[in-house]
């Protein structure tokens, strides 16, 4: 047996929907275990990541943390997966991307109606969170997109299954959607 | 007995004075569009119908049909221009799907998933464009503006009111309430007006209805863009742009 394909995982400003709908394939996580092999993902709690064949990534990037991630993965990475809307887009948290970073801040820890004593979190611990939220192909270079909010289990499966065997990702109608 | 011309290398019949984007959808054949409306005049304006016409690119909405054309649709090159065009107006506006009411049932949307459009591939713009809801049945969400007209043409055509304007030019052009407050409640707009009817995005919302239509159950759930507009071509107009449907309901 040919030797199995070390794949991470990692979420960044998302909300691991994506990683949920990964384990909506079910089953087939039996026949996907048979060619892969789990580096630094969630399921697996390794802190860092080795060099790797895929990396999957989930959430954008908001934070400095974010940043640095990002990096790791497209060092040790020979692909780089965006997946979901967040990664592709910016998704829910780039929702405040029109708003001034510091007037959000205040409103939601200082100025919010049933806030006593409130205050801008400043632990040094929390990483520093970015001006505007950013979708990963702006950070660094992203080779496959799948978009979804979650993408599908399906679809999830049909696009790794393609990408494993070799051949080019494609979603069909019904497996595409961005919602 | 109606002349022909060869859409990617079949014939396609057509009627005279029908335009090329005419003749095809009546024929059975999808070619990509967003601003293109069968019940209104085209304008050409989104360029997403492109097309090669004998070696040129041209608008298929407005280009006349004329026997013997040599027509060019889907192919790689023509398909690659599309994404693009339509990538840039997801990064133009804020294209929020998991939250829009439009999603599943938004042209935009329908026709980047059967161009395969995976990515923005561009910078976002993220731009600051602030909800109209002063009126007590209608929202105005700019966000997902396309800038079709299609609004503009269905109030000042078939509801005589011309409520809805572009204004601005380039990529300040912006879709704009006729008011002097600049707020839909100081218009005469109202739910059985046109022009709730016709956006393909979901910027015209009638409040107190969103997600009506369950996931699964939507109008390009089932089925898919080029599907649905060969659905709706049979309601076409005729040549002039005038429309029987319209009129007789104005």
């Amino acid at each position: 047996m040919s030797k199995k394909l070390r794949v991470a995982t990692t979420s960044l400003a998302g909300c691991f929907g994506c990683h949920m709908s990964l384990l909506d394939i079910d089953e087939r996580l039996f026949p996907l275990l048979d060619l892969i092999e789990f580096d630094r993902s969630p399921l697996t709690d390794i802190k860092h990541c080795g060099p790797c064949d895929i990396g999957i990534i989930e959430g954008g990037v908001c934070n400095a943390e974010n940043v640095h991630v990002l990096r790791e993965f497209r060092k040790n990475c020979k692909i780089l997966i965006a997946i979901g809307a967040c990664a592709v887009t910016g998704g829910l948290p780039a929702q405040r991307n029109h708003l001034d970073l510091g007037s959000c801040l205040t409103e939601v820890y200082l100025t919010e109606p049933g806030l006593a004593h409130g205050h801008i979190p400043n632990d040094p611990e929390l990483p520093l969170p970015l001006d505007k939220v950013h979708p990963l192909h702006e950070v660094v270079k992203i080779d496959y997109f799948i978009p979804g909010c979650p993408p599908s289990g399906d679809a999830i499966w049909k696009f790794l299954t393609d990408l494993i065997a070799g051949r080019t990702p494609e979603l069909g109608h019904g497996l595409i959607k961005y919602d | 007995m109606s002349d022909t011309f060869q859409l990617d290398g079949t014939s396609v019949p057509f009627e005279a004075g029908q335009t090329v984007m005419q003749a095809a959808l009546a024929g059975g054949r999808y070619i990509p569009h967003l601003c293109y409306h069968p019940e209104f005049k085209p304008h050409g304006s989104c360029k997403v119908c492109t097309v090669k016409i004998n070696g040129r690119t041209m608008a298929s909405c407005t280009m006349p049909a004329e026997a013997g054309l040599e027509v060019e649709s889907n192919i790689e090159e023509l398909n690659g221009l599309r994404r693009t065009l339509v990538q840039m107006l997801f990064v133009e506006g804020n294209h929020f799907c998991p939250s829009c009411e439009a999603s599943g049932n938004c042209q935009l949307q329908a026709t980047a998933y059967a161009l395969q459009v995976m990515t923005p591939h561009y910078n976002q713009f993220f731009p600051d464009r602030p909800l109209d809801a002063s009126h007590p049945d209608i929202l105005l969400d700019f966000n997902r503006c396309i800038l079709c007209e299609l609004c503009v043409c269905a109030s000042s055509e078939v509801d005589g009111k011309n409520v809805f304007g572009l204004s601005g030019r380039g990529i300040t052009k912006h879709l704009i309430v006729n008011a002097e407050s600049g707020l839909l409640k100081d218009t005469d707009m109202a739910l059985t007006d046109k022009a709730m009817q016709v956006c393909p995005v979901g910027v015209i919302l009638e409040k107190g209805k969103g997600f009506s239509v369950p996931i699964g159950e939507r109008r390009y759930d089932q089925r898919p863009v080029s599907a649905q507009a060969l659905d709706d071509a049979p309601r076409q107009a005729d040549a002039s742009g005038s429309c029987a449907v319209c009129e007789g309901s104005s």
